[in-house]
């Protein structure tokens, strides 16, 4: 029995940059990638939605405060709600963050520079649908490129996060000035997380690093294991 | 009615754009503490019910103009000349 291509949606927001690397990243990954423009009120049948890195409605106010509020979003919120697996990259993150589905909010750089390298990372939980592939404890490289990536949470909510362990990436060096060092984190329920680093800028060793493989791939088998289940 | 909305980083959060600032006003020669950046939002609101038009800036800062995790935020309202 041959196992299905699971299905994965690529949000275009107006001024995304990355959706065309993610969905590119996620066809050679082996999943069937779609576009889902900004202004759709409904999904299609998805296994798994992918908010791209870039920009969104010129990111005024806020890094994803207008996008945030755009129709697909409030279809993406609702297949988050019933369990969906959402990965926000970079972007994707902060309007995720936003949109109070993940925890805390992205800020400017501490440096108040734009950082744009590679960096090492380490996975600090393996049990996500985002991270099946990887091992606890795993460094990895892959590279950010952000004005607005200083995660941050205040002391009541930094320590609900650890003890539920919802930090899942952290970075192995200060990098742009975000809380403990974060990097990534998954909402309480695990079918949602977000990342400031590009893993589908990492997928092949002649990028420099197919690191961040690891994280798409786990994504893809996780949605291939719920394209499955469907069955 | 008119509405300034004053949203500032909260206390006790890092503003690193008000310590540029400040470095700068420093170097320009002026004596100043701390300074702090935020934004102004001014904004028309159809109502002519202080209360009722108080209450949707509110809705209005808390859904879209501010993020209460960092910033905090002040209303002003000021009634439209007749």
């Amino acid at each position: 029995m041959t196992s299905p291509q699971p299905r994965v949606g690529v949000l275009q927001f107006p001024g995304a940059c990355d959706d065309r690397d993610a969905l590119w990243a996620l066809a050679a990954l082996d999943a069937e990638a779609v576009f889902i423009w900004h202004t759709e009120t409904e999904l299609p049948d998805l296994d798994a939605v992918v908010l791209p890195g870039g920009f969104s409605y010129g990111d005024y106010l806020r890094c994803g405060a207008i996008a945030r509020f755009s129709p697909a979003m409030a279809a993406v919120t609702e297949f988050a709600g019933r369990g969906g697996l959402v990965l926000g990259i970079c972007n994707g993150f902060q309007i995720l963050c936003e949109a109070g589905l993940l925890p805390g909010v992205l800020r400017r750089n501490e440096s108040l520079s734009f950082v744009c390298r590679d960096v090492p990372l380490r996975i600090e939980r393996a049990d996500t649908p985002f991270t099946t592939r990887c091992e606890e404890g795993q460094l990895l490289s892959i590279p950010v490129k952000h004005g607005e990536g200083a995660w941050y949470a205040d002391d009541e909510l930094y320590r609900e996060l650890e003890v539920r362990r919802q930090i899942v990436l952290r970075y192995r060096e200060p990098v742009n000035g975000s809380r403990n060092d974060v990097a990534g984190v998954v909402n309480e329920q695990g079918n949602v997380m977000g990342l400031m680093p590009h893993p589908e800028h990492a997928v092949d060793p002649l990028l420099g690093s197919a690191d961040g493989a690891l994280i798409l791939s786990s994504l893809v088998e996780s949605a291939r294991a719920r394209a499955i289940a469907l069955v | 009615m008119r509405a300034t909305v004053l949203v500032r980083p909260k206390q006790g959060i890092l503003d690193p754009q008000g310590q540029a600032v400040e470095s700068s006003l420093r170097q320009l020669g002026f004596s100043v503490g701390e300074a702090r950046v935020g934004r102004v939002v001014d904004l028309e609101v159809e109502s002519t019910d202080p209360a009722t038009a108080r209450a949707e800036v509110e809705q209005m800062c808390e859904r879209l103009l501010a993020n209460p995790l960092i910033e905090s935020y002040e209303i002003e309202l000021v009634e439209a000349p007749a």
